[in-house]
């Protein structure tokens, strides 16, 4: 009698070469990947010529003579019809050349590689907080739904959804800093502690653990604090509020009760077995927030004086800097489709069901 | 079934089992829902917060006490309560509780004319690239993904540092980066919904796409997208506002309630008042859009709404 | 079966589940008792025969609430037992075989990993050596390349080596008695057969008592030693497997009825009439 042991797909799945497959796979993505990311300068570019702003009087000032005029605008490119000017910028922009900055007279690329450091720090931190915190604050809510631990949550994702983030910025400076003075001010240091440990990742609290100059970590701890706990929380109500529902859905599942059928805790039912079957799903939405967390990041940095991305677009933008304001943008949404790509790639690598 | 007493003529209608006609059945599903968002006590109160900032927006000059132009820099930065300044001052002497109420309208203004452009035009896009498929699908499909490529704040800012800062550069701003969303839930819906028998059937008797679309599909998704349009509503109102902070939304002296933090900011240690305010004001309405989605959701999704 | 001693003695279990329109009573005070032999509860979806199979192990969660005169187990009322002692019970005593393996395995867990864990949690094995009689088990259920299906995750199986897992996952730490809650049902027919009698082998060798929840008369009165047929949370008739066709309570004979007989072809096949006083009736008590 034969016996039909392994499913049809499995046996397909064997037949086809791995190798051939995993590159029939890549290139789909690469595709789509790069059709997004064309369409993504395609908007900045449409955006930079949309602007009211003339370009050529932003390079060569009103009182240029029409001869200066005439040559900056060929030399720019601008008499050229607007296809090739695109197929420029695309170029330019894959070689890095983001063009110069009208307000700080260097290189936009050279000016964002100096202040992404910062966004990185701070949105890395508020992410930690988050997920240490808000996935047992889900996977409570979860196990006592209805309960007053599911409605506490469910008001922190409420507030955390409804309140503007620069606003309660403002408010947490005003009491933490200004009234208590538990934290440190607005700024990544103290104005004296300011370059002093050399920069080598960017990120003020690695450098000063580095060469393990504590006072100038605990100044920067205290300023990181408060600008990432607000953050954080953001990155927390959403994270748990994800972690809740997906929680939900795996405690309905037949397999739990099989799991309890055979004599288990409760708690390893939940940390053991639904969990395993949370974390596919959340860890999507984990590096997801932390793209969010760049949007965030641009009004908590006007607040703080962070000298992060954020601040940099915004200071550009109120200076009239387009360059270095679409630099930025493009910038931004390559950060966000990398990371949509590193969630997708992270799932099919967790989730046994999609390799 | 019930030994009830004859409810009396509205109520009678509106509870019967076999409604006459089209307009009395949808009637019916109103009052049921109506029903239904009252008896949830949170839900009720996100209606009542929206119900006050409508109420606001249109009586502003019979509600507000003085004119939210007047300077008055003698009595500049007045903590609340003091100089008959109910909730203070601003940094040149207008009255702040009158830039809120006024400022409501700025809020509504934004937030209606962004409701009425995004979900439609998501909508129209999602519905035809999910029905018609093949390339239209991809190309459709493609364009979203390149917006959703954005986070929508830094979008925002660079549209309006093109366009030039003003209101209704914003309000297009905004709606340009929320449209996508829509369309991706439309063109979910709809992918769902094609392969039904009820379109199959109606395709058999002749009706052509666009009758198919507008009068079949439309219908269907629209409970998802009121449900998702309120929630999002929040989420507009703190944009507006954190653009307006940044000062590139409704110009000064216009009374736009994130413009109001942006100028109270300075003073934020000794004068707490004049940025809290008008942040409150933001906290609430944004709290009442939320409060009234999830009510919505309960009512127009509950099978959905487990979550 | 006189000499028999009796495994299980459940007596007036109700189970009732609170809902918006008042209180549903899966279960009405039924009674029935089972030794070292195999006992079908057969019913319609409704008749309470899947929530008598998860009270016995205590497993039915709130809002539901179970409540019995008494649940013996070999002597001890299950009903005193604290939560500690149930999960004792529970996979080591008495085991349950579910419907779909495709949903009670978990999906991101290795077959072998979830038949190991079976095995420790009630003997406190090594990893080693959990491995080795979870092997020993995959081949007591006849799943050739064991070795390779231990390594592999559940929807990498077929339905009928995943159902014969769960078989092996719930056999493992030697219960007495397993519950099997609509185990073929998800089948292929020509599945369901193979998996049964693998099911009824280790039963048999291991001298446990089985109760075969099932919705299908047939399968269950051919499989059986004993049968009881549940109708609206009570139980309307119980009777010996071979005696079936002598069944006396009308829902029995209107299901009989109702299945076709190859050899006494129909011009029409009889349709079941609910009687409502059924519901009504006192639930027959099924000691042996």
């Amino acid at each position: 009698m034969t016996s039909v042991d392994i499913t049809p797909e499995a046996r397909r799945r064997k037949a086809a070469s791995p190798f051939v497959r995993r590159i029939k796979r890549l290139g789909v993505v690469l595709f789509s990947i790069l059709a997004t990311l064309f369409g993504l300068l395609f908007v900045t570019f449409l955006i930079a010529r949309v602007m009211p702003i003339d370009p050529v009087l932003a390079v060569v000032g009103e009182r240029a003579s029409n001869e200066i005029y005439e040559a900056a605008y060929k030399q720019l490119g601008l008499d050229k019809p607007l296809v090739v000017q695109f197929f420029y910028y695309v170029w330019d922009v894959i070689t890095g050349d983001f063009g110069m900055s009208t307000l700080t007279a260097r290189p936009v690329l050279q000016d964002i590689a100096r202040v992404f450091p910062a966004t990185l720090e701070l949105a890395t931190l508020a992410t930690i907080i988050g997920v240490v915190l808000g996935i047992p604050a889900g996977v409570i809510a979860a196990v006592n739904e209805g309960r007053w631990q599911d409605q506490i949550l469910r008001f922190i994702g409420l507030f955390g959804y409804s309140m503007p983030i620069f606003w309660i910025g403002l408010i947490g400076l005003l009491i933490f800093y200004g009234k208590l003075g538990w934290v440190g001010g607005p700024g990544r240091l103290d104005i004296y502690y300011v370059d002093i440990v050399p920069s080598v990742t960017g990120m003020i609290l690695i450098d000063s653990l580095i060469v393990r100059d504590w006072t100038i970590f605990w100044n920067a701890v205290s300023h990181i604090i408060l600008p990432a706990s607000i953050l954080g929380y953001y990155s927390l109500a959403y994270i748990s509020r994800m972690t809740r529902s997906f929680m939900l859905e795996q405690l309905g599942q037949e397999y739990i009760t099989t799991a309890r059928v055979k004599g288990l805790s409760e708690t390893k039912v939940i940390w053991r077995h639904a969990l395993g079957n949370v974390m596919i799903p959340l860890i999507t939405v984990i590096v997801l927030s932390y793209a969010t967390l760049l949007e965030g990041s641009v009004l908590t940095e006007v607040i703080f004086a962070w000298p992060g991305l954020g601040n940099y677009i915004t200071n550009a933008l109120l200076s009239a800097d387009m360059n270095a304001v679409l630099g930025g943008t493009v910038i931004v949404g390559l950060v966000f489709v990398g990371l949509n790509l590193l969630s997708d790639i992270l799932y099919k690598f967790v989730d046994p069901r999609a390799r | 079934m019930s030994e009830q007493t004859e409810l009396s003529g509205l109520k009678a209608w509106l509870s019967t089992d076999v409604p006459a006609s089209r307009f009395q059945a949808k009637s019916i599903q109103f009052y049921l829902g109506w029903l239904k968002l009252v008896s949830n006590p949170l839900a009720f109160l996100g209606f009542l917060i929206l119900l006050v900032l409508v109420f606001c927006a249109m009586f502003a000059p019979f509600l507000a006490p003085v004119d939210p132009l007047t300077q008055d820099l003698a009595k500049r930065l007045s903590p609340p309560g003091v100089n008959g300044y109910l909730l203070g001052s601003d940094e040149l002497g207008r009255d702040i509780l009158s830039r809120i109420i006024y400022g409501s309208r700025i809020t509504l203004f934004i937030v209606t004319l962004v409701a009425v452009t995004a979900p439609v035009f998501g909508l129209l896009v999602g519905t035809f690239a999910g029905y018609l498929g093949g390339w239209i699908d991809e190309v459709l499909m493609r364009v979203t993904d390149i917006f959703l490529a954005f986070p929508k704040l830094v979008l925002a800012l660079a549209f309006v540092a093109a366009l030039g800062a003003g209101i209704e550069n914003a309000i297009l701003a905004i709606s340009i980066t929320a449209w996508p969303a829509y369309a991706r839930i439309a063109r979910a819906e709809t992918l769902t919904i094609r392969n039904s028998d009820f379109i199959s059937a109606v395709r058999l008797q002749g009706a052509g796409t666009l009758h198919i679309i507008v009068r079949h599909i439309w219908p269907l998704c629209l409970s998802s997208i009121i449900v998702r349009m309120t929630l999002d509503m929040a989420g507009i109102i703190l944009t507006a506002a954190g653009l307006g902070f940044l000062g590139l939304g409704a110009q000064p002296p216009m009374p736009e309630w994130g413009a109001m933090i942006s100028a109270g900011r300075k003073f934020i240690l000794d004068q707490w008042w004049v940025a809290t305010m008008p942040g409150l004001a933001i906290f609430i309405v944004s709290l009442g859009f939320n409060l009234l989605g999830d009510g919505l959701r309960d009512i127009l999704d509950p099978k959905k709404s487990k979550s | 079966m006189n000499e028999q001693e009796t495994l299980l003695r459940v007596e007036d279990l109700w189970v009732r589940f609170p809902t918006r329109n008042g209180i549903v009573e899966a279960v009405r005070g039924i009674s029935f008792a089972v030794g070292r032999e195999r006992v079908g509860i057969v019913g319609e979806s409704g008749s309470g025969k899947s929530m008598t199979g998860r009270s016995i192990l205590r497993l039915v969660r709130s809002p539901g609430q179970m409540t019995a005169k008494e649940i013996n187990f070999k002597g001890d009322n299950l009903l005193d037992y604290s939560e500690r002692q149930m999960r004792d019970v529970r996979g080591h005593k008495i085991s349950m075989v579910m419907q779909d393996p495709k949903f009670s395995l978990n999906p991101v867990m290795t077959v072998g990993k979830q038949i190991s864990e079976a095995y420790r949690l009630h003997s406190g094995a090594s990893r080693g050596a959990a491995k080795r009689k979870a092997i020993e088990m995959l081949e007591a259920v006849q799943i050739r390349e064991p070795e390779r299906v231990y390594n592999s995750y559940p929807h990498e199986v077929s339905g009928g080596m995943g159902q014969r897992i769960m078989i092996a996952m719930m056999l493992i730490p030697d219960p007495d008695l397993l519950i099997a809650d609509e185990p073929t049902s998800a089948l292929d027919v020509t599945v369901q057969m193979r998996v049964l009698a693998i099911m009824d082998k280790l039963v048999k060798d291991r001298g446990m008592g089985l109760i075969f929840i099932s919705h299908d008369l047939q399968l269950v009165s051919s499989f059986c030693d004993r049968v009881i047929i549940m109708y609206g949370g009570k139980i309307v008739e119980t009777c010996k497997a071979s005696e079936l066709h002598n069944a006396q309570h009308p829902y029995t004979r209107g299901l009989l009825a109702a299945l076709p007989q190859i050899d006494e072809p129909k011009a029409k096949l009889e349709v079941l009439d609910r009687d409502p006083a059924w519901r009504d009736q006192e639930s027959v008590v099924a000691y042996d």
